[in-house]
């Protein structure tokens, strides 16, 4: 029989980034409410089979993430996703002349992310392909390690390493496409022997 | 450790999954190498950047939602 209040004092307070975790996922704030809903329902009535003392978070998100699959991938109520190229390495750095001096002025980079407003940075997450995405959420925003990850998302450490490279890299290019559709980048001067 | 190595493994840096030795001597390169130790900077101030903005708070209708649904009762705690 779960303990009401032992779940409660556990769980309740990861709600926050299990829902945000959810609006990346299921992009949309009906559809993330459901979600996280389901998600503690689940918990709870599971919350027996959890052992103490193990990780909670990580069994969470692995909640989070079954109920996922099992409910809203199926729906297919998601917008075109865009294709992952296989973007270079430093894709937002380079461009913005961190690797590669840019020429005369130069916005710093760091400017340059903090004028990214929120909605763009999330769009940009939003924007991976699924698999991508839930890689780099569960690793740069909830701070989970590979093995972590490969557990939550039922995959070998290697495709987490793969993903969550490529999700990256991915995630930099979409950040410099923002950037530079809203004037954030600077172009560069032209050469004289062009 | 040159610079292709220390870039290459950047990431396995960052996230901490990487063996003591590497890691020390990836730490030796970005000492001597301000362009790959600002290559490094940035990739972590970008990771902040997504931490702290791909974040939403919880409706506060959903967690009574969810209180009630698990059948617990739960006021927002203050602060200790």
């Amino acid at each position: 029989m779960a303990d009401q209040a032992t779940f409660a004092d556990l769980a309740m307070p990861y709600m926050d980034a299990l829902y945000s975790a959810a609006m990346r996922m299921t992009r949309n704030p009906a559809d993330a409410e459901d979600l996280v809903q389901e998600t503690y329902l689940r918990a709870y009535r599971g919350f027996g089979g959890f052992k103490e003392g193990t990780n909670l978070k990580a069994w969470l998100y692995r909640i989070l993430t079954n109920t996922y699959i099992n409910i809203y991938r199926a729906k297919k109520r998601r917008p075109q996703e865009s294709e992952l190229d296989d973007s270079e390495d430093f894709a937002l750095y380079r461009r913005i002349g961190g690797l590669e001096a840019a020429e005369a002025e130069r916005t710093p980079e760091s400017e340059v992310l903090d004028a990214m407003p929120d909605a763009a940075v999330k769009e940009a997450l939003e924007s991976l392909p699924e698999q991508f995405r839930m890689a780099v959420l569960l690793a740069d925003v909830e701070g989970f390690s590979y093995k972590e990850i490969a557990e939550i998302m039922d995959v070998p450490v290697g495709t987490v390493m793969s993903r969550l490279h490529r999700g990256r890299r991915q995630l930099q290019k979409r950040l410099f496409d923002f950037a530079k559709e809203r004037g954030l980048v600077p172009e560069p001067a032209a050469h004289p022997a062009a | 450790m040159d610079c292709d190595k220390t870039l290459h493994r950047m990431y396995y840096y960052l996230d901490g999954e990487i063996t003591v030795w590497r890691r020390w001597k990836i730490t030796r390169h970005l000492n001597r190498c301000p362009p790959c130790a600002q290559g490094f900077d940035f990739e972590l101030e970008l990771r902040q950047v997504v931490a702290t903005r791909c974040r939403d708070e919880v409706p506060p209708h959903l967690k009574r939602k969810i209180a009630e649904s698990i059948g617990i009762e739960w006021d927002e705690r203050p602060q200790a």
